[in-house]
């Protein structure tokens, strides 16, 4: 596996760091005083998340993790594995347990295209599209004619997502939402 | 980034107007103070035996009755403004071009701008009032601190730099550089991680502050005394907004004392991998035809540029930075 020096390092570069795979966010070059040069690098640890601060002396080198993002379609679960496809034309398949799919599952929608990172091969973590276009099952009765302003009420999506949504949305209604903030963005269509 | 995007500055207009004011600012200060203003070389044929500075080499074609074909850009102006002092200059001054290899970042460009200026007859004390009244005058800030750097490390790390015990060092620095790394670095490496992990990080939140009184073993160009039963160099650095903007010396005289310290150097460099730099022979023999006792300091200008500028990075204050220039 190729390794990288510290003057490589870059946001977006994904790194072995104590046996865990990480992305660099920021790597700062410091040389206080007289004193030899570091730097201090942010990273975030891809198996659980978490954002660390590690020194490197200037010159160390870090080997490559191998992870990659690549665009799958999600085809179903069993339960235990929730199963996506490659669509680059190799079919290949790839099963996502629970800690990689983690929050995306909130918004997982059958034949919608996800980003799945794999570390070594099998998936990391997912990450659902900005925005995804849900239908609503369950809501509160519509007001209709309240479409200006005020109040809002929870609705729930076809993938169990729950959402704040105007007062005059009804169920059947596509919706689409902003994935980063869990907010209602605008109906798509009536049915 | 294509050559299309990389044409521009990185720093606006107003920002280069501001460094053009500084430029005129300096030179007056200076001219009020009767410090003569002087150039020396950029490319030099030595460079510098520091460990932890690296100079970029230069070829060129030997002159006549010359074979020398390789030289370096020189990483302050220090050795020939101190032959320039032991000629008889009297005070000087100079704003310099400086080249450092491999220092690049956020506050750093391999090539930048340096003040550096002398006083014969001046302690470091004497300097630091100099300095103060030169950066307040420019930047309208307060009057800096002044704090040792057993006081400053005392506050705000908790540690005495003089006798706190290695292993306490290294368990403390693990936890930012990982442990196997920290056990291999020196004491003075590992006070330095302190200093930048937690005394700089505290510093930014005060108002201007002098650290002086490094311990002997930080001491580069500086002459050593003895404070409270231990040996501190008459070094100092200022320290503004948490940058490190200046670094001055009550300047070492001492050929044969000067000699030793390069050699050690090169030792160091040796045991580091890295290559010996030959002995700048002259400076040696300007030091032994007397350099006159003196203070010098070499501020950062870029950074005093982001201070006036209330800017974050130093590629907002230089035209082109190295990968657009």
């Amino acid at each position: 596996m190729a390794s990288y020096s510290t003057n490589e390092f870059r946001s977006g570069l994904k790194v072995l760091l104590d046996g865990d795979p990480c992305v660099i966010l920021d790597n700062e070059f410091v040389k206080p005083g007289k004193g030899q040069a570091f730097n201090r690098v942010k990273l975030r640890n891809l198996n659980n998340n978490r954002v660390w601060e590690r020194t490197f002396k200037s010159g160390e080198s870090l080997e490559a993790a191998d992870v990659v993002e690549q665009d799958m379609e999600y085809l179903y679960t069993d339960g235990e594995f929730w199963h996506f496809m490659a669509t680059d034309g190799s079919f290949e398949q790839h099963p996502a347990d629970e800690k990689a799919v983690a929050d995306a599952l909130k918004w997982l929608k059958e034949q919608d295209i996800y980003t799945v990172t794999l570390y070594n091969g099998a998936p990391l973590s997912v990450t659902p599209p900005n925005f995804v276009e849900l239908e609503v099952v369950e809501t509160d009765p519509g007001m209709k004619g309240d479409t200006a302003q005020g109040g809002s009420k929870p609705a729930t999506l076809s993938t169990g997502a729950v959402v704040n949504v105007p007062l005059f949305i009804t169920i059947g209604e596509v919706l689409k939402v902003d994935t980063r903030t869990g907010e209602y963005v605008n109906r798509v269509k009536s049915s | 980034m294509t050559a299309n995007e990389r044409w521009q500055p990185t720093a606006s207009l107003a920002d280069l107007q501001a460094r053009a004011l500084q430029l005129a600012y300096l030179r007056d200060f200076f001219a009020r103070r009767g410090v003569l203003e002087v150039e020396t070389p950029v490319l030099g044929r030595h460079g510098v035996t520091d460990l932890n500075l690296d100079s970029i080499a230069a070829r060129f074609a030997p002159i006549a009755g010359d074979s020398c074909d390789q030289g370096w850009l020189q990483t302050s102006p220090e050795y020939h403004m101190k032959r320039l002092l032991a000629a008889g200059s009297g005070s000087i001054f100079q704003v310099f071009r400086a080249f450092r290899s491999g220092e690049r970042g956020h506050r750093h460009n391999p090539e930048f701008s340096l003040l550096e200026w002398y006083r014969p007859g001046f302690t470091d004390q004497q300097l630091m009032a100099e300095v103060a009244d030169l950066v307040c005058g420019w930047l309208g800030c307060s009057r800096p601190g002044v704090l040792s750097y057993r006081d400053a490390m005392q506050r705000h790390a908790g540690i005495d730099p003089f006798t706190v015990a290695d292993e306490v060092l290294v368990q403390r620095c693990g936890a930012w550089v990982g442990e196997s790394l920290a056990a291999s670095l020196d004491r003075d490496t590992l006070l330095e991680l302190v200093m930048s992990h937690q005394v700089e990080v505290a510093l930014a939140e005060e108002s201007p502050t002098f650290i002086h009184q490094y311990p002997a073993s930080q001491a580069a160009l500086a002459r050593i005394s003895q404070v409270d039963g231990v040996a501190v160099a008459h070094r100092f650095e200022l320290y503004i907004g948490g940058l490190e903007l200046c670094n001055g010396y009550w300047e070492l005289t001492d050929a044969d004392e000067q000699r030793a310290r390069f050699e050690a150097d090169n030792r160091a460099r040796l045991a580091q991998g890295k290559p010996a730099m030959p002995v700048d022979e002259e400076l040696l023999a300007a030091l032994s035809a007397g350099l006159p006792d003196c203070a010098g300091v070499a501020l950062g200008l870029d950074r005093l540029l982001m201070l006036k500028q209330g800017r974050d990075a130093i590629d907002d204050v230089v035209a082109f930075p190295l990968e657009r220039a």
